[in-house]
C-alpha cells in the first residue's frame, strides 16, 4: 500500500510541476520579452505587474468555442493537442532534479527522454495533418522536415555527453559529470541547444509556424482550450528541453552550497536555460526553411560528429 | 569572426542592453503623460472675450467652427440713438473635422480662442464631436499660463521697439535696410527669462478696460466684463502694448 501511495505522490509532484513551470516560463517570457523591447509586458491582471496574466488567458482560452472545421478528420484533429501535450509530461517524470529526487529513475533515462519529447512533436504534425486546410498542411509538413534534421544533431549531443560518462541514466550521468566537462562538451551542447530550440519550433526556427506566412501553420484551425494545450506544450517542451540540458550539460544538482540544496540548483540552471531560449527568441530573426535544413546537415551533424570523435578519443585515453 | 555569428551577438547584445534601459512605455490612464508646453489638446474659448468678427470661422481651413450671433440693441439715456452689440448664440468647434493647425487662435483678435493640453475628450459617436460653447469654455480652466520664452528668444517688437528700423514713408518691404544689431542679450537677462507683470509699467490696468470700451455706465453693467475675476491665467496673453479698443459696433 505505501508504494501505491508512493507512486500517487511522485505523479501528482510531476503533475504539479507540469502544470507550473510552464506557466512560470511563460509569465518570465512575456515579462523578459517585453522589457528587452523595452516595453512593460502584462500590468494589470492579477494587480502585481500582471502575474496572472497566463491564469487568466487560460480562462478566457477555456470559454471559447470547441469547434472542428468541417474538412477536418474528427478523432485526430481533437486527439493532436494531447499528443502534442503528454508526452512532455511522461519527459518530465524521468528528469532528475537532485539525488532521489526523481519521479522514476529510468535506467535508460536519456533515451527516453529524447524518445518522448520527439513524439510531442508528431502531435503538431497530426494536428497539421487533421485540420483539412493547406497552411496546416505546410506547416506540419515543415514541421515533420525539421523533426527529421534536428532529431539527428539532438541525439547526437546527448551521445556524446553519455558516452564520456558511461551512462544513459540522467542521474548517473550529474554524477559522472565533472566542470571541465563545460569545456570538453561545449560543442555537444551548443548543438543540443540549437536543435532543442529546433526541435520545440521556438523562434529563430519557427519556420512551421511563421505567423506572417502560415498564419501559425498547424495551430490555425485550433481555438480554445485545444490550441492553449499546444501552447502548454510548447513551454513544457521549454522545460523539459532546458532540464535536460541542465542535467546533461550544467551538471545538474552539482554546485557549491550543500548537497541538501541540489534540487535548487537544477531549478535555478534549467531557468536559466528557459531565459536563454527566451532571449533567443528576442534577439534574432526567423531563419528560412532551406536555412534551417543547411544549418541541421551541413553545420549541427559534422558538429555533432566532430564531437562525437573527440569525446571518444579523450574517454579512451583517460 | 566576421560574419553570421557578429550579427547573432549584436542581437543578443542589443535585447540585453534593453532589457537593462528603463522602459519607454507610458501607461497611459494610470499615469497622467507630461505634455509638452503649447501642447495642442483642444481648443477653449473663453466666450467673454468673442466679439463674433467671425475671422475664426473664416479662416478655419476645414470650416468646422460654427457661430450663430444676434444683434442687441441698447437704448442708452441720453445718447444719440440706440446702441447695437453682438450677442453670441452658439460656438461650437467639430473636432472631427479639426486639423488642429491653431489657425483660428493665431487670427483671434480678441483673445478669446487658446490651446488646452487637454485631449480626453474621445466619443464613440462622430457626431459627438462636435463641442458647444459651454464644453469650449470649461476647457478654458485647463489652458496653462503662457510659457515664458525660450532662453535667447528675440524680444518682442511690442516689447523692444529700439531693435526696429525707422520706417520710412513710401519705403516697400524690399528697400528696408538691414536691421541694425540688437542690443546684447545679457543686458536685459529678466525679459527674457519672462517678464512678469509687474515690470511692465506701460501695461494699463486691466479693471478699467471696460469702462473705456463701453462709456455708457448702462451698458456697462448689461455687457460681461471682458475679464471677470474668474478668469483663468491665460488672459495675460493679450500684448503688453494696450490694444486699441474695438471700434464701436454701430451701425453707420
Amino acid at each position: 500500500m505505501p508504494e501505491a501511495l508512493e507512486v500517487v505522490l511522485r505523479a501528482v509532484a510531476v503533475l504539479a510541476a507540469f502544470l507550473v513551470l510552464p506557466l512560470l516560463v511563460g509569465q518570465t517570457e512575456h515579462k523578459v520579452m517585453a522589457h528587452m523591447q523595452g516595453r512593460l509586458g502584462p500590468m494589470y491582471a492579477g494587480g502585481f505587474h500582471g502575474w496572472a496574466q497566463l491564469v487568466a488567458d487560460g480562462v478566457k482560452f477555456a470559454q471559447k468555442e470547441d469547434s472542428v472545421p468541417a474538412a477536418a478528420d474528427r478523432t485526430l484533429f481533437r486527439l493532436a493537442p494531447g499528443i502534442a501535450l503528454v508526452p512532455y509530461l511522461v519527459a518530465m517524470s524521468a528528469i532528475p532534479l537532485a539525488p532521489g529526487v526523481v519521479a522514476a529513475d529510468v535506467d535508460a533515462g536519456l533515451l527516453f527522454v529524447l524518445a518522448a519529447s520527439a513524439v510531442a512533436v508528431l502531435g503538431i504534425l497530426v494536428g497539421g495533418w487533421a485540420s483539412g486546410n493547406k497552411y496546416s498542411l505546410l506547416g506540419g509538413m515543415r514541421t515533420a522536415a525539421q523533426l527529421l534534421a534536428y532529431e539527428l544533431p539532438l541525439v547526437l549531443a546527448a551521445t556524446s555527453v553519455a558516452m564520456a560518462a558511461g551512462t544513459l541514466r540522467l542521474s548517473g550521468i550529474v554524477e559522472a559529470w565533472q566542470p571541465w566537462w563545460l569545456l570538453w562538451q561545449a560543442p555537444a551542447a551548443v548543438v543540443f541547444l540549437v536543435s532543442a530550440v529546433a526541435e520545440l519550433q521556438r523562434p529563430p526556427f519557427d519556420m512551421p509556424i511563421a505567423d506572417a506566412e502560415l498564419v501559425l501553420g498547424a495551430y490555425t484551425e485550433y481555438g480554445g482550450l485545444r490550441f492553449a494545450l499546444f501552447l502548454l506544450a510548447e513551454y513544457a517542451g521549454i522545460v523539459v528541453m532546458s532540464g535536460l540540458f541542465a542535467v546533461l550539460f550544467l551538471g545538474g544538482w552539482s554546485g557549491p552550497f550543500p548537497e541538501a540544496l541540489g534540487w535548487l540548483w537544477t531549478l535555478a540552471k534549467t531557468g536559466l536555460v528557459a531565459v536563454l531560449v527566451i532571449w533567443i527568441r528576442v534577439a534574432w530573426p526567423r531563419m528560412r526553411e532551406d536555412q534551417l535544413q543547411a544549418l541541421a546537415w551541413k553545420v549541427l551533424v559534422p558538429l555533432a560528429l566532430a564531437q562525437l570523435v573527440l569525446t571518444a578519443a579523450l574517454v579512451v585515453a583517460l | 569572426m566576421k560574419g553570421p555569428l557578429s550579427g547573432l551577438a549584436r542581437g543578443l547584445a542589443v535585447t540585453l542592453a534593453t532589457l537593462g534601459r528603463p522602459v519607454v512605455t507610458a501607461e497611459y490612464p494610470d499615469v497622467t503623460p507630461t505634455l509638452a508646453p503649447r501642447s495642442r489638446g483642444v481648443i477653449a474659448l473663453l466666450e467673454e472675450n468673442c466679439t463674433v468678427c467671425m475671422l475664426c470661422a473664416r479662416e478655419c481651413p476645414d470650416w468646422c467652427i460654427y457661430i450663430d450671433s444676434h444683434k442687441e440693441t441698447l437704448e442708452v439715456e441720453g445718447a444719440a440713438r440706440a446702441r447695437q452689440r453682438n450677442v453670441l448664440d452658439r460656438f461650437a468647434i467639430d473636432f472631427s473635422l479639426c486639423m488642429y493647425c491653431g489657425i483660428c487662435v493665431e487670427v483671434c483678435p480678441f483673445d478669446a480662442l487658446f490651446w488646452s493640453p487637454q485631449f480626453e475628450y474621445s466619443e464613440t459617436d462622430i457626431a459627438n464631436m462636435t463641442h458647444e460653447k459651454e464644453r469650449l469654455r470649461e476647457w478654458m480652466w485647463s489652458v496653462p499660463p503662457p510659457p515664458a520664452l525660450d532662453p535667447g528668444a528675440p524680444v518682442a517688437k511690442e516689447v523692444d521697439p529700439s531693435g526696429r528700423p525707422a520706417r520710412t514713408a513710401g519705403a516697400t518691404r524690399a528697400e528696408r535696410p538691414e536691421r541694425p544689431e540688437r542690443p546684447e542679450r545679457p543686458e536685459r537677462p529678466e525679459r527674457a527669462a519672462g517678464a512678469t507683470r509687474a515690470e511692465r509699467p506701460e501695461r494699463p490696468d486691466r479693471a478699467d478696460r471696460p469702462a473705456r470700451r463701453t462709456p455708457s455706465p448702462t451698458t456697462a453693467a448689461t455687457t460681461p466684463p471682458t475679464t471677470p475675476p474668474t478668469t483663468p491665467p491665460p488672459t495675460p496673453t493679450t500684448p503688453p502694448t494696450p490694444t486699441p479698443a474695438p471700434p464701436p459696433q454701430d451701425e453707420p
